[in-house]
């Protein structure tokens, strides 16, 4: 009885991922693709759930529903209004430019081969024989690896070249889209009861990226689902119209941006020095130097995360001013 | 006897979303529709949470559980609030 409810709870979930997914791509209107996209990945967060996999759906939760959404909404917000017409006659119009095609039909080969390889890598995983496989590989030295939540032992010691590369990577989006990016409007202020809601949100928030943190190393959490909750207190203080959104101004602000990369760099070059591997942590010091980079990068990605938000550097009260008189002068 | 009971409160509490739901999808305006939906649910989340907090190992993890159903009853209230307050300004506006 268990066994079929539970297959057929799984079933439902399957269902609701690949009609949502659908239901996104096919949706003609951009603001409605992306709340269904939203709706997308809390299910998919759901499923992440039954596999028991919370690490991955707290990150999918928070960064793939929660700040993708976010972002993608403000994207579609932001987009000239040509742009949309352009889309909107282009999905009613039968023949459509052969660049259109071209872009479509790789976008679809391209995902088809995605979803090849990844069945095989599938069939390949289920068929090959039970040598050492990864999770034994990682519970075997999960000791020397100075914490005891194996995601994190992956992210933060095996592979942390990988996140050091992540992390260049997000630096590198937001440069792009703080050089590309044109200043956002500032939302007027909250009225009493948003900012109710603020007062007490924020606090909990911070709270919170502060507990998964800390809890990483040895339960589910780390530093991209922290920053991710960090970037979100950042995202509601921005709609509820606080101009510096809690973050410093100027130079501090860059060497926040930069604060991930930099100390991943110092810790794995001092390493180096030391005449150890680069990033190959002493297991003695292993989790005071994964709890070190950790932090730095909790803040770095949450700076970023909230900067990508809003498109442009945040701008002091005084230049505020300056730029509403601006942009009322363009409205005329 | 607890499990009994769980069992109402949470079929109490599906009752509520599926009123919610109905809503929704079937009353004519945003407003009515808004009303419908964060007021059924938040009882029937209530519902939900008070059932599985009869199931819980202990005591904190109840609390938890009523942590959570606070925190949804304030933001959704918030959210409730704002969408109508910008539907009432773009109507008026335009």
């Amino acid at each position: 009885m268990n066994a079929l409810m539970l297959l057929v709870f799984d079933g439902l979930l399957l269902l609701g991922i690949v009609s949502l997914a659908w239901a996104s791509l096919a949706s003609s209107d951009d603001r409605n693709s992306v709340i269904l996209f939203m709706a997308f990945g809390l299910v998919l967060a759901v499923a992440w759930g039954r596999l028991m996999a919370a690490d991955v759906a707290l990150a999918e939760a928070a960064i793939g529903a929660g700040l993708s959404g976010a972002l993608l909404l403000a994207a579609v917000r932001k987009r000239p209004a040509q742009m949309a017409a352009g889309r909107a006659n282009n999905s009613h119009n039968p023949d459509r430019t052969g660049v259109n095609m071209l872009l479509q039909w790789s976008v679809t080969l391209l995902c088809a081969a995605l979803a090849g390889t990844l069945a095989w890598a599938l069939l390949d995983a289920f068929s090959s024989t039970p040598h050492e496989t990864l999770p034994q590989a990682i519970s075997a030295n999960l000791e020397a690896s100075g914490v005891s939540n194996p995601v994190t032992a992956v992210l933060l010691n095996f592979r942390a070249y990988d996140t050091l590369l992540e992390l260049a990577v997000l630096l590198t989006a937001v440069l792009g889209i703080l050089a590309m990016g044109r200043a956002t409007a500032v939302y007027q202020p909250a009225g009493p009861i948003f900012d109710g809601l603020v007062r007490w949100l924020v606090p909990v928030l911070i709270l919170t990226a502060g507990y998964l943190l800390w809890v990483g190393a040895h339960a589910p959490g780390g530093a991209f689902q922290a920053g991710a909750t960090l970037a979100a207190a950042g995202v509601v203080l921005h709609l509820a119209g606080h101009p510096r959104i809690g973050l410093p101004a100027g130079f501090a602000l860059r060497i926040l941006m930069a604060a991930g990369v930099a100390v991943f760099l110092a810790v794995g070059l001092s390493l180096l020095v030391m005449g150890r591997p680069f990033l190959g942590y002493p297991p003695a010091w292993a989790g005071a130097l994964i709890l070190i980079i950790e932090s730095a990068a909790m803040l770095a990605i949450a700076a970023t995360l909230v900067l990508a938000f809003v498109g442009a550097f945040p701008r002091s009260t005084a230049t505020r001013a300056a730029s509403r008189q601006v942009r009322e002068e363009e409205a005329r | 006897m607890i499990d009994v009971l769980s069992s109402l409160l949470i079929l109490a509490g599906l009752f509520f979303y599926l009123a919610g739901s109905i809503g929704l999808l079937r009353l004519p305006d945003l407003y009515s529709r808004l009303h419908a939906l964060t007021k059924a649910d938040n009882l029937g989340l209530g519902l939900l949470i008070a059932g599985l907090a009869l199931q819980a190992q202990d005591l904190l993890i109840a609390f938890k559980l009523l942590l959570i159903w606070l925190a949804i009853l304030a933001a959704s209230a918030t959210n409730a609030h704002l969408i109508a307050r910008q539907a009432r300004r773009l109507e008026s506006g335009s």
